[in-house]
């Protein structure tokens, strides 16, 4: 194994450049060095102005999403031996507006993200603390009485949904997905599977609004199934597979609502 | 984002990357895409044909006889060989997608995906053979 290996990152200063370019920088090629180890170390010895996100080094933050050498990944997990004899390109996410260098504009992301309300939802007013210390009830949200109360879920409730809660809005599968780039309205694979993670909630009861976002043009509709959010996820989440669930699922209720008397859904 | 941020001093210099009109050639899972897109022409060119042929069969003999002459003309044959796979090509990829979209449950155990793939393969084979044996067989 060699003992450097290049970096050839892309660099845009929004103050001095029409467009991006590429600057390369050799780095020690170590076993255990990531791309992100790897620009770490141009940051600290090399050429300090160079801008890029990260946090945890360990792939449950989510920042540092990176285009390298043409694949969307996370920085962190990229190991620079995978990619020897190199060289390595490093570019910003697809599918996004470059702030600076390989730092991206995720705002857009950020509002589709809570359009969706990613949090559980309660049944109003529903059996809530109404007699305290009363039955124990297991599913579908069941409670334990009083006024703090517990939600108690099983485990094979828990695991409909257990696979889209590790999505870390690390933003991959946006940068992977073309439909989003072609059309940037278009809300996106992690967005619908932390929608689908709290409609598979037993203890959520938010399904119905939800369905008023996922269910327009712009929501699963959206999706023509390419699959590649899945492939590019790192936490194997598998957003296309919650797309098309839910695809089937909001198919069903929009029938019913043809189909059956107002109120009666 | 059409809320514009006040934390980028440079923040109308973003850079907008464009979507090159050739997207779909850069990576082969896109091609593969963009061809199971292409293949529900030929499934509808398919339907179309079996539509032909049964008006055919309806009208008698004579117009039978004309159909099956016309579907023996060499253009007709390539257009019909590239319908086929296509439409083969069409159901692999939807056949393997097909874990992604339903999921199986048998006796409260989620059925894995490989056998739901098997599995579905296993029926068109068995109900091709039906076919093939209905059809050559007799």
């Amino acid at each position: 194994m060699p003992d450097h290996i290049t970096l050839r990152v892309t660099r845009y200063r929004p103050e001095e450049d029409t467009e991006p370019g590429i600057q390369e920088y050799e780095v020690p090629l170590r076993e255990e060095w990531a791309v992100l180890d790897g620009l770490n170390h141009v940051k600290d010895h090399l050429d300090a102005t160079l801008s890029y996100r990260w946090s945890c080094r360990m792939g449950i933050c989510g920042s540092c999403g990176m285009t390298v050498n043409g694949e969307p990944k996370l920085s962190c997990a990229a190991f620079l031996a995978d990619y020897a004899p190199g060289p390595v390109r490093v570019e910003p996410l697809a599918n996004f507006p470059v702030i600076r260098d390989l730092v991206v504009e995720i705002g857009d992301f950020m509002s589709k993200l809570a359009k969706v309300k990613p949090w559980i939802i309660e049944e109003p007013q529903a059996g809530r603390g109404d007699e305290a210390g009363g039955d124990r009830e297991v599913g579908r949200g069941g409670l334990v009485g009083g006024d703090t109360d517990e939600h108690l879920q099983t485990p094979a409730e828990m695991d409909e949904y257990h696979q889209f809660s590790m999505c870390i809005n690390c933003m991959l599968c946006y940068a992977a997905c073309p439909v989003y780039g072609l059309d940037p309205q278009f809300i996106g694979p992690a967005a619908i599977a932390l929608a689908q993670r709290y409609n598979l909630d037993s203890r959520d009861h938010g399904a119905a609004e939800r369905l008023d976002v996922l269910s327009q043009h712009d929501g699963i509709w959206g999706c023509t199934f390419v699959g590649e959010c899945t492939r590019a996820c790192p936490k194997d989440v598998d957003p296309a597979g919650a797309i098309q669930r839910y695809k089937l699922t909001a198919a069903t209720e929009s029938l019913k609502a043809f189909l059956l008397p107002r109120g009666a859904k | 984002m059409t809320d514009r941020p006040e934390y980028t001093e440079f923040h109308p210099r973003w850079y907008r990357p464009r979507m090159s009109t050739y997207w779909w050639l850069r990576r082969r899972s896109y091609l593969a895409f963009i061809l199971r897109e292409l293949s529900s022409v030929f499934v509808a060119w398919f339907v179309l044909y079996l539509l032909l042929l049964v008006s055919a069969v309806g009208q008698g003999a004579t117009a039978y006889r004309r159909f099956l002459d016309w579907s023996a003309t060499p253009w007709l044959l390539a257009v019909n060989l590239m319908a086929f796979v296509f439409i083969a090509f069409h159901a692999v990829t939807w056949f393997n997608l097909a874990p992604q979209a339903i999921v199986v449950r048998l006796r409260g155990r989620r059925v894995q995906r490989r056998r739901i793939v098997a599995s579905i393969h296993l029926g068109w084979i068995v109900l091709s053979v039906l076919v093939i044996w209905l059809v050559m067989g007799r």
